[in-house]
């Protein structure tokens, strides 16, 4: 699947400023690959990311998923759409309270139409949580809560996994996990955008980018105000 | 696992917030339910017993009511017994504008003769009566004969039993449907039965009459006015030209009882209504803090792939399953809290009431339950848009 962001800009006003939190970013991760994005907090990294998930639409600019514009598609298509292509690793704890341990990794599946109980299995013995799959949310750590985030972004096989500070609350040890999994996803095809503070997560980049001021930049041309990747791979 | 199942998970995770929003809908229906069948059973008690007076003017002995209110012993099922001099009737027929009448005796059961309570006993004319018999004729289709009555659904005699009234054994041959009144406990039969019973009670040492012979005397007489006539002067003339009686009409008497019920039945409306408001202002208010709370769950609901429209069924999905658990439960135990208990409201409040039948009580719970199930619904539709319109990207990158 061919992904590409183009001109995306976001503007916001807060007390009276206009803010512009992404300015004429393109973008274009390619499958196969892990693309990394670091930079200061607040300067426009979930933004993206929330723009490309369709989470987020931006002031202007469009993202493509190969000849699909996502925000000219209609909330159920769109939906339908991230249900089954996009894996989304939130920021912060996200599991869901009323459900346990398997039943938030099964969700997505579910919301599919699909019994991917095996897959399930699989994810969770991938992430170390097979002690804690009945457990509820409330007796997970925040590190066991990113875990299961994860195996829940990669219950449908999805073609584009967006992870938002994945390694947040892991230890090395976890960290390392999630990170070989997040590759391993881009090894079978999937393209892989994790948005992190992580220098870890470099050693498993096959691109890193820097955002600043809004603005995003291809690590080896730092602050040189090019564009980072050809829209087209 | 089941996508249907979501909303009962999201439930059972927050049971002190479902509960509240159950015991709600529970106290709104129950409100609604209770409030439906009170004013409806005074309504129908009202009107069957207006279709039992049947009568334009009831003329009574003067001071009647100082001793044995009639609306007593229509209503509340006070027994009692009052007789004035015989010839009135006669009186009354040559007074102009009457057309029909009918007289009627009443007789109170010795105590603890018959049964637990006293009975009232009416006894009516079979010749010339035109107020008890048509609606007498769908208990019982023939003509009464000696010893020969007709039991109010109240008590517990059965057709084809008898009943010890003064010593003498009175079959019953039929019995009344409920009426919510103080019929409800008295038993029917002729003029000429209720003689021979007084004259009993004579030889029994209870004299209900002191001097006069049962021959001499009636209850009351029940008066149809002639076509054209005008009623509020036909009672007057009575009142005026015939001494020792005084004439009511019956429509005022139902007027008076009707007013009274009309205020009880309004203000019962009233106090329902205001339930309802009350309720579905908590339902709201709850739905509300709920939304700005769950913020962060719906926006992790959509990333996941939940559309607006799903979520929005999700929110609701939640309100019907609360609301319908709530009214379901708030149905049921009102009808448990009232039904069997109805005797005990009626004597408690001394009102005619006569409860709908079965098929009633079914379509007018049913229709309580949709209510409810609609106001939930209504107070979480606000909630279930805003949770469908979150800012997804602001609540993961802010997190509220």
């Amino acid at each position: 699947m061919k992904i590409r962001a183009e001109n995306i800009t976001i503007s916001y006003k807060k007390k009276a400023r206009c803010i512009k939190a992404l300015d004429a970013v393109s973008f274009a991760p390619a499958a196969g690959e892990v693309t990394v994005i670091t930079g200061r907090s607040g300067s426009g990294k979930t933004t993206l990311i929330n723009i490309m998930a369709g989470l987020l639409k931006p002031t202007e600019g469009q993202v493509y998923y190969d000849d699909m514009a996502v925000y000219q598609a209609d909330d159920e298509q769109l939906s339908a759409f991230r249900n089954m292509n996009i894996g989304y690793i939130p920021q912060g704890a996200s599991a869901l309270a009323g459900l346990d341990t398997m039943q938030n990794i099964l969700l997505p599946s579910v919301l599919a139409g699909t019994d991917k109980t095996a897959d399930a299995e699989k994810l969770i013995s991938a992430v170390g949580l097979e002690r804690l799959k009945n457990a509820c949310p409330d007796e997970l750590s925040g590190g066991e809560m990113r875990r299961l985030a994860a195996a829940r972004a990669l219950i449908n096989s999805p073609s584009v996994i967006f992870a938002d500070e994945p390694t947040n609350d892991l230890d090395d040890e976890n960290a390392a996990l999630i990170l070989k999994l997040l590759k391993a996803q881009a090894e079978n095809g999937a393209a892989v955008i994790i948005v992190t503070h992580d220098s870890a997560a470099f050693a498993y980049a096959d691109r890193v980018y820097i955002m600043d001021g809004g603005r995003l930049f291809n690590k080896e041309n730092e602050h040189e105000d090019t564009l980072c990747r050809p829209l087209v791979s | 696992m089941k996508l249907s199942f979501l909303p009962v998970l999201n439930l059972r995770r927050k049971p002190l917030r479902t509960i509240a929003l159950i015991v709600t809908a529970m106290v709104l229906s129950a409100a609604v339910f209770g409030g439906y069948i009170f004013i409806g059973a005074l309504q129908k008690g009202l009107d069957s017993l207006q279709q039992r007076l049947g009568a334009d003017i009831i003329v009574l002995p003067e001071g009647a009511e100082n001793k044995v209110d009639l609306q007593n012993i229509l209503l509340q099922g006070t027994p009692g017994y009052f007789y004035m001099d015989k010839s009135v009737t006669e009186k009354l027929a040559a007074v102009e504008g009457v057309d029909k009448l009918s007289t009627q005796y009443f007789l109170v059961s010795a105590n603890a003769e018959c049964c637990t309570v006293q009975v009232q006993i009416i006894g009516f004319d079979e010749q010339s009566d035109f107020t008890v018999k048509p609606w007498l004729k769908e208990a019982f289709g023939g003509d009464l004969k000696d010893n020969e009555i007709i039991v109010g659904a109240g008590l517990s005699t059965r057709v084809g039993h008898t009943l010890s009234l003064y010593g003498v054994k009175c079959k019953a041959v039929g019995k009344l449907e409920r009426t919510g009144t103080g019929l409800d406990t008295a038993v029917y039969t002729t003029n000429e039965t209720v003689k021979r019973l007084i004259r009993a009670s004579a030889e029994q040492g209870i004299a209900v009459l002191s001097k006069q012979s049962p021959e001499d005397v009636v209850s009351s007489v029940y008066i149809k006015a002639a076509d054209g006539a005008d009623i509020d002067e036909l009672a007057s003339k009575i009142n005026t030209d015939i001494d020792g009686v005084q004439a009511v009409r019956t429509r005022s008497m139902m007027t008076e009882t009707a007013d009274k019920l009309s205020v009880i039945s309004e203000s019962a409306a009233a106090l329902t209504a205001a339930v309802w408001v009350l309720a579905a202002v908590i339902m709201l208010t709850v739905f509300y803090i709920t939304a700005n709370e769950r913020k962060r769950e719906f926006a992790v609901l959509r990333t996941i792939g939940f559309s607006r429209k799903k979520l929005s069924v999700l929110v609701l999905t939640e309100a019907l399953i609360t609301a319908g658990a709530g009214s379901a439960a708030g149905v049921m135990l009102t009808a448990l809290g009232v039904f069997p208990f109805v005797k005990v409201i009626e004597h408690k409040t001394a009102l005619p009431l006569l409860m709908p039948n079965i098929a009633a009580v079914v379509c007018s719970g049913a229709a309580v339950i949709v209510t409810v199930l609609l106001t939930g619904t209504a107070a979480a539709a606000f909630s279930a848009h805003r949770l469908s319109h979150i800012d997804t990207g602001k609540i993961l990158r802010e997190g509220c």
